[in-house]
């Protein structure tokens, strides 16, 4: 008996609907139970204050203050290199056979799964270099995971920006250094901070890299030198050493929480960009 | 443009290209260090020995890899058992039957979602899913089929996205002539639409592939970390990405670099599947 | 381990200058890392062995190592042999050592730990640990699996052990700190504090912290020996 294939294409837009409302719904639940679970237990107190007895008392202020500084390190570390690639390749090169190679090092870059860093971290940062497990290995490492994002990122903001712009600049006689520091990367700057935020929001979630190059110490750490912790690692311990369970539902929903907002604005940024040029 | 701006340009255009080369650089830094740590051991004790070896022993010398390689594939292909069919109906929707102001809030909403880190889909697997797969179906809880259904739900987004995006860059008159012809919606979509993204799609499956085989501290949680190859659904198992995770704090000596040679092991699987991907995604642009 | 936080938590108390930054890491790692010089102090949680031996070792206290099962698990004796047995595969059900017919979900820690190193001397002698077992690499990982699977059995060291597990008396015996000293129950371990010849000024003041009344007593509220008893 042949189908009626109206019937079919009911069918199937039900079905296919369903799946799509099932997939975000997981993904949505997934958050909620974060939500629901941690909330009680997230108070400024939480936050703020020391943990106690390996972190069943007490708050996660040091694993707040390791996740500010590792991302916000990073990001210091890894922008400067990752915007002047991407104004390299746009800029300064036509298409030849050294940006494919450049090109390739960076997806490459992006291909290696974070345990991979986190074993070179380890035995390059931590130990051949003797920095030990510190926020300096730790932001190094990192800094390395996230430059892929960002030269990404920056790459397709400066090419959006509209050829007209950079020609009425030279013809006002302006070098291309100027023009670029002047003229493009203010028009690419929301674009490159939509990179920027992704990656702040990638370096905070991470765990793998970090646990081994970071180190896991309570201790709030006061120095690049210091050991410490992120949200990510300490909520890690948390729940597998069975510490403490509300406490770990409340670390993840301020780590969760973290990262949304931070995505939040880098989509906010790269739509004010796109508004910009339609 | 006066000499010195003129020199200035020429500075300038070094130190970026520096910059560019930096990336080269550290993907050079890594692969030497791995290697120079993961090569030794194969030298030592034979590539045969550690790729088909089926005893992991590394304190008794015995450094069999074998089973994780085979558990890595299979937690794999069970994430994308899981994860591919749901993310590519749900691309499909999005793509073919959502409206704008859907595809509007959808489409970021998922990518929101990617940004939940991995810790957090492990955390709610042992939580969850887990105890329910002992109670119901029996083992321990920590399985293929646990891991497979966390890794397959992580992988979700990454899958919709990039599907999404091959779909919605098909040409719309090839819908539209479609439709002129007298097909239905579904039959536009089933032998015109999805054929013509087939490249874009094999893509996001196999980028979806190469972020399940990398995971690692989800997987920790709930797979249970047994050596042996898993011979049922339920049984226990150890990926590659486990075993570097779970002993690496403790290691030394040839331990650790058995550990580095799983490294060089998983770079292997995993630059692989990145250079799979980029020839579909490149011979996709070609066309 | 985690005690080790406690005591540096305490020794900053009476001596906030000095900062004491306690890494993880098992034991051979603090072996090692004392080998090369890169700690001042390093921990190990089994004996030296071997070459292992031109390292400076403070006993701080003993631990015992504990078989746990489940709360609801009935099961409240074992002997060494079904131990071995369990562990290296032969017994697989919990119906032969006298509960439901379910499988035994039995857990190890990982290879290079300590506490591995001690069970695996200590309980398995000759017998070796089977494949099929789940591994966790912490003794807090192990005791949560068994704290939340009904049909678990794992070790751990006595120091963790708490409400969420019941710990087995062996072969009659029960891992109490009262049979330990008494040399009833056997499977226990040294904790060291190892150092590359003569510890540091620092490190000297630590280490006699942790071997005074005041440190000796933090060990033992963690549930673990004292040496000086």
């Amino acid at each position: 008996m042949r189908v009626n294939p109206r019937l079919t294409d009911k069918i199937v837009r039900a079905g296919l609907t369903f799946q799509a409302l099932f997939t975000v719904g997981i993904l949505v639940l997934i958050v909620a139970v974060i939500f629901v679970k941690g909330f009680p237990y997230v108070t400024a107190e939480f936050i703020f204050s020391y943990p106690q007895d390996m972190g069943r008392l007490g708050g996660i202020f040091p694993s707040v203050v390791g996740t500010v500084f590792l991302g916000l390190l990073s990001i210091a570390c890894a922008t400067p290199l990752g915007v002047g690639t991407a104004i390299y390749l746009t800029e300064y090169t036509k298409e030849s056979s050294l940006t494919r190679i450049i090109r390739f090092g960076v997806e490459s870059l992006a291909g290696i799964p974070s345990i991979i860093y986190g074993l070179f971290g380890f035995i390059f940062f931590v130990i051949k270099l003797r920095m030990g497990w510190s926020l300096l290995s730790g932001t190094l490492t990192v800094s390395i995971m996230v430059l892929p994002t960002i030269i990404r990122t920056s790459e397709e903001a400066i090419k959006s920006v509209p050829k007209n712009l950079r020609m009425v600049s030279f013809s006002l006689a302006a070098t291309k250094w100027e023009t670029v520091t002047r003229v493009i990367l203010p028009s690419a700057a929301p674009g490159i901070l939509t990179g920027i935020m992704l990656s702040i929001g990638r370096a905070v979630s991470e765990t793998a890299a970090v646990i081994f190059t970071m180190g896991s110490s309570l201790r709030l750490p006061t120095s690049i030198m210091d050991s410490g912790r992120t949200m990510a690692v300490h909520f890690y311990i948390l729940a597998r050493e069975g510490i403490s369970m509300e406490k770990a539902y409340a670390t993840a929903l301020v780590l969760v929480c973290s990262i949304l907002i931070i995505n939040i604005v880098a989509y906010y940024l790269m739509h004010r960009m796109i508004a910009r040029y339609s | 443009m006066n000499r010195e701006d003129f020199d200035k340009e020429w500075i300038v255009r070094l130190v970026l290209l520096l910059f560019a080369l930096s990336s080269l650089l550290f993907l050079f830094i890594i692969f030497i260090f791995i290697l120079t740590e993961g090569l030794p051991l194969f030298y030592k004790v034979g590539v045969r020995n550690i790729v088909l070896g089926m005893k992991w022993a590394p304190t008794k010398a015995s450094f069999g890899i074998f089973p994780m390689i085979i558990s890595s594939f299979m937690v794999t292909f069970g994430a994308l058992v899981v994860g591919a069919p749901l993310a590519l109906a749900c691309a499909t929707y999005l793509s073919e039957y959502a409206g704008k102001k859907t595809k509007l809030f959808l489409k970021p909403s998922l990518e929101l979602l990617a940004g939940i880190p991995s810790v957090v889909y492990g955390f709610l697997g042992v939580v969850y899913i887990v105890p329910i797969i002992r109670e119901h179906l029996g083992g321990a809880g920590f399985s293929i089929l646990s891991t497979s259904l966390v890794l397959g739900i992580m992988i979700l987004p990454t899958i919709t996205s990039i599907s999404f995006d091959s779909l919605m860059s098909v040409p719309s008159a090839f819908r539209e002539g479609s439709l002129a012809m007298g097909a239905t919606k579904w039959q536009t979509i089933s032998r015109v639409v999805l054929p013509a993204a087939r490249s874009g799609i094999l893509a996001s499956f196999i980028l979806g592939m190469g972020r399940a085989v990398g995971e690692t501290m989800a997987v920790i949680m709930v797979a249970g970390n047994a050596l042996k190859i898993p011979t049922s659904l339920l049984d226990p198992l150890r990926t590659l990405t486990s075993n570097i995770a779970l002993e690496l704090a403790y290691a030394t000596g040839d331990h650790r670099r058995a550990l580095f040679s799983t490294g060089v092991v998983l770079l292997v699987i995993i630059m692989g599947l990145n250079l799979i991907a980029n020839f579909w995604v490149k011979a996709k642009v070609a066309k | 381990m985690p005690f080790s936080e406690k005591l540096a938590e305490h020794f900053r108390i009476e001596r906030p200058r000095i900062v004491v930054d306690v890494q993880g890491g098992g034991s051979s790692a603090g072996i090692q890392a004392c080998i090369n010089k890169t700690v001042d102090i390093g921990m190990s949680s089994r004996e030296l062995k071997g070459d292992e031996h031109i390292l400076r070792q403070t006993v701080i206290c003993h631990d015992g190592i504990a078989l746990v099962v489940h709360p609801r698990n009935p099961t409240k004796d074992i002997s060494f042999e079904k131990i071995r047995d369990i562990y290296s595969g032969r017994i697989r059900n919990w119906k032969e050592l006298g509960w439901i017919d379910r499988n035994i979900d039995c857990v190890t820690r990982e290879e290079g730990s300590g506490t591995r190193g001690a069970f695996e001397e200590l309980v398995m002698g000759k017998s070796a640990i089977h494949d099929s077992i789940m591994v966790q690499d912490s003794n807090g990982s192990v005791k949560e699996v068994v704290a939340t699977d009904p049909y678990a059995i794992g070790y751990i060291s006595l120091g963790v052990v708490d409400s969420k597990v019941r710990a087995l008396s062996v072969g009659g015996i029960a891992p109490t700190t009262e049979n330990i000293l008494a040399k009833k129950y056997r499977i226990v371990r040294p904790f060291l504090y190892l150092t590359s010849g003569e510890p540091g000024r620092n490190a000297k003041l630590f280490i006699d912290f942790v071997l005074s009344n005041e440190g000796q007593g933090i060990l033992k509220k963690e549930g673990l020996i004292p040496v000086n008893e």
